[in-house]
């Protein structure tokens, strides 16, 4: 068991997510939680069935420009490839600076919008990485 | 609250069930209304109105906290002779230039404040968001008061009188007519708060985000805090104004952004114009005084946790590594841009934007003009299958093979299978560890990154390009675990909560130094890792700590459970009543003590302190002011700085609104963003030839049993039992007005699209009576798309994009549309309905 926090809304449910044989099995409330004092709402209960739907993919799929199906690629290249076209649209978008010689270094032409059920942690690395890359237009549902 | 934070609720209900009064204002009747003493329906977006009548009726009645506004707020603040309110200029504030369609906002400073008012006022008056300003620049605080000030609050100019006069017709025969609730049930709320706020008790206002998704709002929230200013509750317990937000962490997505306008910890993104260096930066954006008086110190830690070693006292610790914005660069005008071929990637996590986004269609065309679309998430989401499943492929608009976009959908990893932090709505991150390993090809947010990085930063080694030093001097060598090498998330945590020189962690923001020696990610976070402990992990069970409890995960900044604490105590430092203690001075020990949570004052500073002329920072607030973010301490009535479009909120229409704005000549907030062309067309508002082809308020929201666009609850299938299909909520009456049939089908139009639901006729949407007619909403939930188990038309489709100035949020709140029974045509038949209205209505773009 290990406890968790609830990975819907902002209340912040406490969750112990109980593990059989490397697999999540049950996800119950923290009784211990001064927030949830054990409960979960319908979407904390269900999480559970969140973290093992049938419906969750774990393959990577690749569609090519003007393809008409999904195609198969492994995660290794994929990231390669993207990789690629990142440091490509950097460059071919790259703006120095203002018509009045002022600085911009940066790069309009990336963009990232992101869900707001990310980690902290992650955020943290995506931003930081990104504004070194120049990308600016980094947004987030915490704005939509 | 209680369909959208149910477990949270669960304190509402126990406040209740102690007597607590509870009062639920809302177009609909929800469960929250089930369980509340009285629920008091209004138009959608008539907000500010209903508030304005409030601070109307304290004034009236004499009700507001004397004491408290005196010496806490600005109340007592004269303004400059130049200002202008609305009700002295046609519905605009002074400094309105109908050429920018923007204000110059010189004349809304204090009195004798000098020069260049508001930082960030070239943001402000420059389309960039007003949130850079954080206070008043340029303040010449006099003993840390502003320098003209009026205690009796009687001078006409003071902006107690100009609230007071601002607020003079919002009277309760004028709330009825523009928000539509009778008389008697508006007067009943008045009063149930002024009677339940002062000394002995206190009222709070939770709100969720909804109130934000308004062509006006910020200025819905600044209503609120108008109000709970005026009573005196804020900082107290029991009371303040409580966003609800919907996300696990979605507060965090803030404080840690992925927003382009800031960087962590709320430090604006450095601009062309105005910071050329980090010395103007620092002048131009840090008030001389307060919190954000040590930006300086905030900034170069950031700058170090950055880039290490390469950041120095010489190169300006690589301030100039950062890019710079000059405008609008969030979410929309990325969208617009991306339209016209302006965008080559996106990437795409966690995040829906075909169905959570307005105008989805707009959303879909963009999306095809991208080389390459990046997608991660749990499923293959309605975004991620934009090319080959969208109603534009249905009716032959577009096929297939025309669309040039490369996909790359990365499965994620769930909550169960990383550690890392979850910000919840009341600033408090809590840990959550990681139970398995995420299977296939899956892996965290924090994995993808990290290798991304790894990747692009090695393909890029040996670059003589002077733009790819920021991104090789990057700080980027975490710790990597496990099977599938995953960065160790308690080392970001790390570097986030701040180091000293000699690698001991910090445990507050006061000792971060402007001169390199300390390096921290998050200015608000520091402390997170002091003593060497994951704060954020600390889990002591309630029962056995107090209320407070403190000891359960860790909130910013410096574990304060309720911010603005100082104003719990009086002017002196005691407690305003027994009842209602929470922080107070102890003259004895010399410091500031309480229930259990931390001061959000200097723990030493005593009540009477005043600053000398030369004090900056947190030395120059005085020790009776105690919202110590604001240069002047104070609690803002008026907001001399930080927003576009006005000091004080006004009562506008909605973008899209059946009725003519009863306040003002000027109909719509005249700051709002608003986007004309042929992909984003707008119904006709009122006096626009057309406006009744679209005679109906149409609103979109959230259900418990799902979550936002879908990915995380349309595919579980629980929850898709739970709520099966897309409805829409109309009342017996409007269903009798257009042949409406419970469990039928009806068919909603706007100018932007046609979707079909399913028809719930139920009095829990009643039609109000407005300025003599009768008044008909159409409630829509917006979760549904066309992938997953639960399937449906998206609510998005309908709604155009009109954002608020402020902060670019559309509002998706409110919006006008027609309703028709049976289910939507199909293929092309759907854009020739949609085309027919349009044609009807006279739709311009
Ligand atoms: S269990 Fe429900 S109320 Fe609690 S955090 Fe999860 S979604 Fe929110």
């Amino acid at each position: 068991m290990v406890q968790s926090i609830c990975p819907y809304c902002a209340v912040g449910c406490g969750q112990k997510v109980y593990v059989k044989d490397e697999r999540v099995v049950q996800i119950e409330g923290d009784p211990d939680s001064p927030i949830s004092r054990g409960r979960l709402c319908p979407k904390g209960a269900a999480s559970e069935n969140l973290v093992n739907s049938p419906l969750r993919e774990t393959k990577v799929k690749y569609r090519r420009p003007h393809g008409t199906d999904w195609e198969d690629l492994s995660l290794e290249e994929a990231t390669e490839m993207i990789a690629d076209r990142l440091i490509a649209a950097r460059r071919d978008t790259w703006e120095e600076e203002t018509d009045d010689g002022r600085p911009l270094k940066r790069t309009l032409g990336v963009a990232f919008l992101g869900g707001a059920t990310l980690d902290s942690e992650e955020n943290y690395l995506i931003k930081k990485f990104f504004t070194a890359a120049g990308a600016v237009s980094i947004e987030n549902q915490a704005r939509i | 609250m209680a369909e959208q934070h149910p477990v949270g609720f669960q304190w509402v209900v126990e406040a209740k069930e102690r007597g607590a009064k509870v009062i639920h204002v809302d177009p609909r009747f929800t469960r929250t209304s089930a369980m509340a003493d009285l629920h008091v329906p209004i138009r959608a977006g008539t907000d500010i109105a209903f508030l304005g009548g409030i601070v109307n009726y304290i004034f009236e009645n004499d009700a507001w906290f004397r004491d408290y506004v005196r010496a806490f707020t600005n109340g007592p603040v004269i303004l400059k002779s130049d200002f202008k309110d609305t009700e002295d200029a046609g519905g605009f504030f002074s400094g309105w230039d109908p050429g920018r369609s923007a204000y110059s906002v010189d004349t809304w400073s204090y009195n004798k404040s000098s020069g260049e008012t508001a930082a960030g006022k070239a943001e402000q008056e420059a389309d960039v968001s007003g949130e850079q300003a954080h206070g008043a620049h340029g303040f010449s605080l006099s003993k840390g008061r502003p320098p003209d000030i009026d205690d009796s609050m009687e001078d006409d100019r003071c902006v107690l009188q100009v609230l007071k006069r601002h607020y003079a017709r919002y009277t309760p025969e004028m709330v009825e007519e523009i928000c539509g609730c009778p008389k008697e049930r508006f007067l009943e709320v008045a009063r149930a708060m002024c009677e339940r706020s002062g000394r002995e008790r206190t009222s709070s206002v939770c709100y969720a985000v909804g109130w934000t998704q308004h062509t006006t709002g910020v200025q819905n929230i600044r209503a609120a805090c108008i109000v709970q200013l005026l009573l005196g509750n804020v900082g107290r317990p029991g009371g303040g104004v409580l966003a609800l937000r919907g996300h696990a962490n979605i507060q965090g997505s803030t404080d840690i952004p992925t927003l382009y306008n800031i960087l962590p910890g709320y430090i604006p993104m450095p601009h062309p114009q105005a910071h050329p260096s980090l010395d103007k930066f620092v002048e131009l954006n840090g008030p001389r005084n307060g919190a954000w008086g040590e930006l300086r110190a905030y900034m170069v830690s950031m700058l170090k946790a950055w880039w290490g070693d390469a950041a120095t006292e010489d190169n300006d610790f690589c301030f100039q590594y950062l890019p710079r914005i000059d405008g609008d660069h969030s979410h929309y005008a990325t969208m617009l841009k991306m339209l016209d071929g302006g965008v080559k990637g996106l990437f795409a996590v966690g995040q829906n934007p075909t169905v959570g986004s307005a105008n989805a269609k707009l959303q879909r065309m963009a999306l095809g003009k991208l080389d390459w679309l990046v997608v991660r998430d749990f499923s293959e989401t309605e975004t991620a299958a934009f090319w080959r499943d969208s109603p534009e492929i249905d009716s032959g608009e577009v096929r297939r093979e025309e669309i040039g976009t490369e996909v790359f959908f990365l499965p994620a990893a769930a909550h169960t299978e990383k550690d890392g932090n979850f910000t919840n709505t009341q600033r408090l991150l809590q840990w959550h560890h990681k139970a398995v390993e995420p299977p296939g090809d899956c892996r965290s947010e924090l994995h993808w990154i990290y290798h991304l990085g790894r990747r692009v930063r090695e393909k890029l080694t040996g670059s003589a390009d002077e733009r790819d030093r920021p991104i090789l001097d990057l700080t980027w060598d975490y710790p990597v675990q496990g099977p599938q090498d995953e960065p160790d998330a308690e080392s970001v945590l790390q570097e986030i909560g701040g180091r000293r020189a000699d690698g001991t962690f910090v445990t507050k923001y006061e000792e971060l130094c402007d001169d390199g020696s300390t390096a921290c990610g998050s200015w608000i976070h520091a402390g997170i890792y002091g003593e060497g402990v994951n704060q954020s992990a600390r889990r002591k069970a309630h029962r056995e700590q107090n209320w407070v409890a403190n000891e359960w995960g860790w909130a910013w900044p410096k574990n304060i459970r309720m911010i603005y604490n100082r104003a719990s105590a009086d002017p002196e430092g005691r407690p305003w009543s027994e009842r209602k203690r929470y922080v107070w001075w102890d003259a004895e020990e010399g410091k500031w003590t309480g229930l259990g949570d931390n001061p959000d004052f200097p723990p030493d500073k005593e009540p009477d302190y005043v600053p000398s002329r030369r004090a900056r920072g947190m030395a120059a607030i005085r020790g009776d002011t105690p919202f110590v973010l604001h240069p002047d301490g104070l609690g803002w009535l008026y907001a001399p700085s930080g927003l576009v479009d006005g000091p004080l909120p006004a009562h506008y229409e909605p973008q899209e609104s059946p009725f003519p704005n009863a306040l003002y000549a000027q109909q719509q907030n005249p700051t709002r963003q608003i986007f004309h062309r042929p992909e984003n067309p707008y119904n006709p508002t009122d006096g626009e030839a057309g406006a009744a082809v679209f005679p109906f308020v149409l609103t979109t929201y959230r259900l418990t049993e799902h979550h936002t666009a879908g990915g995380m609850s349309r595919t579980v299938p629980y929850l898709s039992e739970l709520q099966p299909e897309l409805f829409c909520e109309v009342s017996p009456q409007l269903a009798e007005e257009r042949g409406l049939e419970h469990g039928g089908w009806a068919t909603i139009v706007s100018a932007r699209s046609a979707i079909e639901a399913r028809v719930l006729v139920t009095d829990r949407v009643k039609p109000l009576r407005i300025q003599g007619r009768d008044m008909h909403l159409v409630g829509v939930p917006y979760h549904w798309g066309r992938r997953g188990l639960a399937t449906g038309d998206s609510a998005n489709e309908l709604l155009p994009l009109a954002l608020d100035n402020n902060v670019h949020i559309s509002e998706y709140k409110v919006a006008t549309c027609d309703i028709r029974p049976g289910r939507r045509p199909r293929g092309r038949d759907r854009l020739a309905l949609v085309e027919d209205y349009r044609r009807r209505a006279g739709v311009k773009h």
